[in-house]
């Protein structure tokens, strides 16, 4: 029931995924963040099996960070990309990690870029894409209402207008929605969509 | 005294010296030299060889120069076995990290990769060092073209011009008083040249005692690496009057 989904814009990129962590039956928590800032220019918006996600995407933040510390200089988006699929495609005959992952990021000399990364290292690079049951619906609203080079508020628009058909027709719909953008100023959140929110201490 | 020091690399003498690797950089002192020099628009590197014999087979290969990657060569001084080694080395890891990155190699980082491993060899193992100093010249995008020099010990530097194996110490100095800052690709040349003819002990200086070669970028954007043919090597020579004109037989 996990909703990840992604596009690149006019300058930028961004990728909005759904934020409840789910076992079985249960919600845990409607706040759970799976967009991860992979540096200052990277998103990494992961959907995927319990555990596998946040050790996964832990694993490849550190050796991004570790890369920079070496060498001095950051890996490049689509070098990151291609560093993930690797990772993913050597441990898919011993012990395949179950996530699936948008990457986007923005490099000064190319502008914006997004990268579909499957859990069987598939990779392709995209201009927009999605995961999970609500890739149907929000596949479909991009199809129809996405062109190159959307501003920003356009953009947003029609990252509502996935949320609000995922809401409405997917049976088990996550109520919230996490935001974040990357631009030449860098990665960073952009804003929640919650319908729900996580309830605070009651009073004694 | 010190002979109790220096058969193992992994010892330390009390002086604080590692004999071995000093005795590998004496090996190389004995070999063919090699001279680098970064240009603005590339990096030109020129080599002395050592076997000039009429029946050796010269048409394709090279003694002194290698190219590791599309955008990265190196010229080698030294025991020429264990250069083989190592610049196998060099070509894997440059694979490995074109194979994972989808990107060519960043050149220092090539170069500290196998000095890594040279420093292995002084550390623990208990194999003697590698006997090559390596001049490695290359271009990326982060830092465009760049010279490095590396030695047995696994030490290495970034480069503006630079001198490996027999006389690199007259070399060096001949190149530190006549490189200049924005020199082009083709006053490096004659400068490498100028350079070798002063600092080998041959007499006179032919097209087969030497080989060139060039890393610049193609119009198109590409890296290319360009080795001199001797025929052209010949016409540079006599161009930067390092040799006489051969008389025309009339």
């Amino acid at each position: 029931m996990e909703c990840v989904f992604g596009l690149v814009g006019d300058g930028f990129a961004l990728i909005a995924a759904d934020s409840s962590a789910v076992h079985s039956i249960l919600v845990h928590k409607s706040n759970e963040d799976k967009v991860m800032i992979l540096d200052s220019h990277k998103l990494l918006g992961a959907s995927g099996e319990g555990g596998d996600r946040v050790q996964f995407t832990e694993y490849i933040q550190k050796n991004v960070h570790l890369y920079q510390f070496r060498n001095g200089i950051p890996l490049t988006t689509a070098a990151a990309a291609n560093f993930t699929r690797g990772e993913l495609a050597i441990a898919l005959r011993k012990n395949p990690y179950l996530v699936n992952i948008l990457l986007a990021g923005y490099d000064k000399d190319i502008g914006p870029s997004l990268y579909y990364i499957d859990y069987i290292a598939t990779l392709h690079k995209i201009e927009k894409g999605a995961f999970g049951y609500g890739s149907y619906f929000s596949l479909s609203m991009m199809d129809r209402h996405y062109h190159s080079g959307m501003s920003l508020e356009e953009a947003i628009d029609l990252v509502d207008k996935c949320i609000m058909e995922i809401r409405s027709r997917l049976v088990v719909a996550p109520p919230n929605f996490v935001i974040k953008i990357v631009d030449k100023d860098g990665a960073r959140e952009y804003a929640w969509r919650e319908s729900v929110k996580d309830a605070g201490i009651a009073p004694a | 005294m010190s002979r109790r020091y220096d058969s193992r690399t992994t010892i330390f003498s009390p002086e604080g010296r590692l004999y071995q690797v000093e005795y590998a950089m004496e090996a190389i002192g004995n070999a063919g030299s090699a001279i680098g020099i970064l240009a603005n628009d590339g990096v030109v590197l020129v080599g002395e060889k050592k076997v000039t014999s009429k029946l050796l087979q010269t048409s394709k290969s090279t003694e002194k120069m290698y190219k590791i990657d599309d955008h990265l060569a190196c010229a080698v001084a030294g025991i020429m076995s264990d250069a083989n080694i190592l610049i196998n080395t060099a070509r894997v890891q440059a694979q490995r990290y074109t194979f994972a990155y989808q990107e060519p190699m960043p050149v220092e980082q090539l170069v500290q990769s196998l000095c890594d491993t040279k420093q292995g060899y002084t550390q623990f193992g208990g194999l003697r060092p590698f006997g090559v100093s390596f001049l490695f010249a290359g271009w990326d995008k982060n830092f465009g073209f760049q010279l490095y020099m590396s030695d047995p010990s696994g030490n290495y530097g970034g480069w503006k011009a630079a001198a490996i194996g027999a006389n690199n110490q007259a070399a060096q100095s001949m190149l530190k008083q006549d490189y200049k800052e924005d020199i082009t690709r083709e006053e490096a040349v004659a400068l490498a040249l100028k350079v070798l003819s002063k600092t080998m002990d041959s007499t006179s200086l032919t097209a087969e005692k030497l080989e060139l070669a060039e890393i610049f970028l193609l119009p198109s954007g590409e890296v290319k690496y360009q080795v001199c043919s001797p025929e052209s090597l010949s016409k540079l020579l006599v161009k930067s009057g390092v040799t006489q004109p051969t008389p025309d037989s009339s």
